[in-house]
């Protein structure tokens, strides 16, 4: 039976995303009453699983690196069908970039073992980089296709993927074990169901620690960052607005107006 | 094997992209600005090229600045070859000690540039809006964030590695006389890759360009539902505007990727900008440059993106947007190209 490790995790709620606020002075986040979701994209990559679990078996583990709240959102797919939930959570991965992200998520997939198949989104809604996937494939040692759209053919060991590429898209041969990064449109996520829900509750997620993982505090986290934030400056757009006032009517009428006058329609 | 590089006087590097026989916009945009970084830094631009029928390409990197090209040149390398490219740069990188290294933030560079970034061991900065050199010549790699503008920097690896979209620097003069060298690397096929590109497909588009259009209207989650969005989207039509949209659209559904406006998505430069339901996120607003009139509708008069824009309208899109589309078929206006 095929082995699936699909890589979740948790994000600010993306409808809520613009009341997420940086310090200017400490260059921490101010994240006040925002939910923490799976990433969007990371249902995609779940859904991918669990359709391939479907049609020829297989056990689905969740991993995600995140703090013990983001123990949530892996109990969370867990009720979506998945068999096994890892967190990976400690002090010591806090502050961690791209990079040192993928190094642990990899470490943590060499610990869970033999599989098949990695399934990442293709990015997340947060950090805006896309480098987490591929560089977990990298430190895995196993090749990758980004932006993945379809799962031609997915039986056996050699697989045929179509995935992104300008003005069209590339057909990519692969051999597994393999990891993908998944697009949108790969397939439609289901919702949770009470059943799910049911089943989920008699399930427990386990929880890594750096020391079960066997790597140097130097290697993850903040330390194991090559990259750090810097200088934190905003950006001045020169414009002051004018507020059209009015009825909602008024307001409409005076648009058309601006618009013509600026010459935008005529 | 250990690939930490500490080099400080390496060369400024752009790993660029042809496509189609043709070099691509964005990878002369940073070889214009990999040049003006070497200039300050004192040391040479070098430019590495993968594909097939390079030598054209090659002398027009050497017009726009470059003072080395290094072709990997084979018919089997056309296209995009994620492996054999990767095994080349990472060996040429090790060889050579970039200083910095500067891709596209294309498809091939989306997915190239982390996996070599991991293999040089260092950091890699997606979709700078701007590169600037700072204090020690460390390079600053702004991206827009969280309501303003934050540098990344990789202080203590190289090379520092940067993703930039097309747009965001402008195309360089080239000038025909400049002389650089053409260097030729070793292409090794022989391996049989675990993973290949077998065809690269082309498909015709419908949707109206976004990078040519005049008038854009762009849309956020604040349009509410699917519903919302295809009346901004008619809205969009009878102007005979461009419609692009924000990255929280994308997640939604509504809308396809390529239409996303921003750092991570569509450089655009229209004269009229219309943005509805958006909450003027840099990520996004980063994106629009130029535009002679910008219009924001939004139901929040506190929302970032009035501090951005030079006339807004504070009302619910669900509402408002129908009504203005009703005052505009009544009008009978509609954007036509200068």
């Amino acid at each position: 039976m095929m082995n699936i490790v699909v890589c979740v995790k948790a994000v600010p709620d993306p409808k809520m995303a613009d009341k997420i606020k940086i310090d200017p002075v400490t260059k921490t986040l101010v994240r006040e009453n925002i939910d923490l979701v799976i990433n969007p994209l990371d249902r995609n990559a779940l859904e991918a699983a669990l359709q391939l679990k479907k049609t020829n078996g297989a056990h689905i583990t969740v991993l995600s690196m995140g703090p013990p709240m983001a123990g949530n959102i892996v109990k969370e797919c867990l009720a979506l069908g998945a068999d096994t939930g890892i967190l990976l959570s400690d002090r010591a991965f806090g502050g961690a970039d791209a990079y040192a992200t993928a190094y642990t998520l990899a470490k943590g997939i060499e610990k869970i073992g033999a599989f098949d198949v990695v399934f990442c989104g293709m990015a997340s809604s947060d950090g805006a980089t896309e480098w987490v996937g591929p560089q977990v494939a990298t430190f895995l040692r196993i090749p990758v296709v980004t932006m993945v759209h379809e799962l031609i053919e997915d039986e056996g060991a050699d697989w045929l993927v179509r995935a992104a590429w300008e003005e069209g898209y590339r057909k990519v041969a692969i051999r597994l074990p393999a990891l993908f990064t998944v697009a949108r449109d790969l397939n439609q996520p289901k919702n949770l169901s009470f059943s799910g829900i049911l089943k989920a509750r008699k399930k427990e997620i386990t929880s890594w620690s750096i020391d079960d993982l066997g790597v140097s505090p130097d290697s993850v986290g903040c330390k194991g960052s090559p990259t750090i934030v810097g200088d934190f400056g905003t950006l001045e757009t020169g414009r002051s607005v004018e507020f059209l006032e009015g009825t909602a009517e008024e307001k409409a009428e005076r648009l058309v107006q601006i618009l013509t006058d600026s010459g935008a329609i005529a | 094997m250990t690939t930490e590089i500490k080099n400080h006087n390496g060369a400024v590097w752009v790993l660029a992209e042809q496509k189609n026989a043709s070099l691509q916009a964005v990878s002369l945009q940073l070889t214009g600005k990999a040049r003006l970084l070497a200039d300050q830094l004192e040391v040479p631009m070098e430019v590495v090229l993968f594909g097939d029928n390079l030598e054209a390409s090659a002398k027009t990197l050497i017009a726009a600045g470059a003072d080395t090209v290094y072709l990997a040149e084979s018919a089997e390398l056309a296209g995009y070859q994620p492996v054999i490219y990767a095994d080349i740069f990472v060996n040429l990188a090790r060889t050579k000690q970039p200083d910095i290294v500067l891709m596209g933030s294309t498809c091939m560079g989306r997915e190239l540039a982390p996996i070599l970034a991991a293999r040089l061991e260092t950091g890699l900065t997606a979709h700078c809006i701007n590169l600037v050199l700072g204090e020690n010549n460390i390079l600053n790699q702004q991206i827009p964030a969280y309501g303003g503008l934050i540098s990344i920097l990789c202080p203590a690896r190289k090379p520092q590695m940067s993703t930039v979209a097309g747009g965001v620097f402008p195309t360089p003069e080239l000038n025909q006389s400049r002389s650089g060298t053409i260097k030729r690397l070793e292409v090794n096929i022989a391996q049989d890759p675990r993973v290949r590109v077998v065809e690269i497909v082309k498909e015709e588009r419908y949707e109206q360009s976004l990078d040519a259009a005049e008038f854009i209207v762009a849309g956020g989650a604040g349009t509410g539902d699917l519903e919302g969005w295809n009346t901004l989207k008619e809205l969009s039509r009878v102007l005979n505007a461009g419609l692009g949209c924000t990255r929280p659209v994308v997640d939604e559904g509504w809308a396809e990727l390529e239409t996303m406006i921003g750092q991570s998505g569509k450089m655009v430069s229209p004269k009229f900008y219309l943005g509805a339901g958006l909450s003027g996120e840099l990520q996004h607003m980063v994106g629009i440059k130029g535009a002679q009139l910008m219009i924001a509708i939004n139901n929040d008069p506190k929302s970032p993106v009035f501090e951005q824009v030079d006339y807004g309208v504070v009302e619910d899109c669900s509402t408002f947007i129908p009504l203005l589309l009703e005052k505009l078929k009544e009008s009978g206006l509609r954007h036509t190209s200068s």
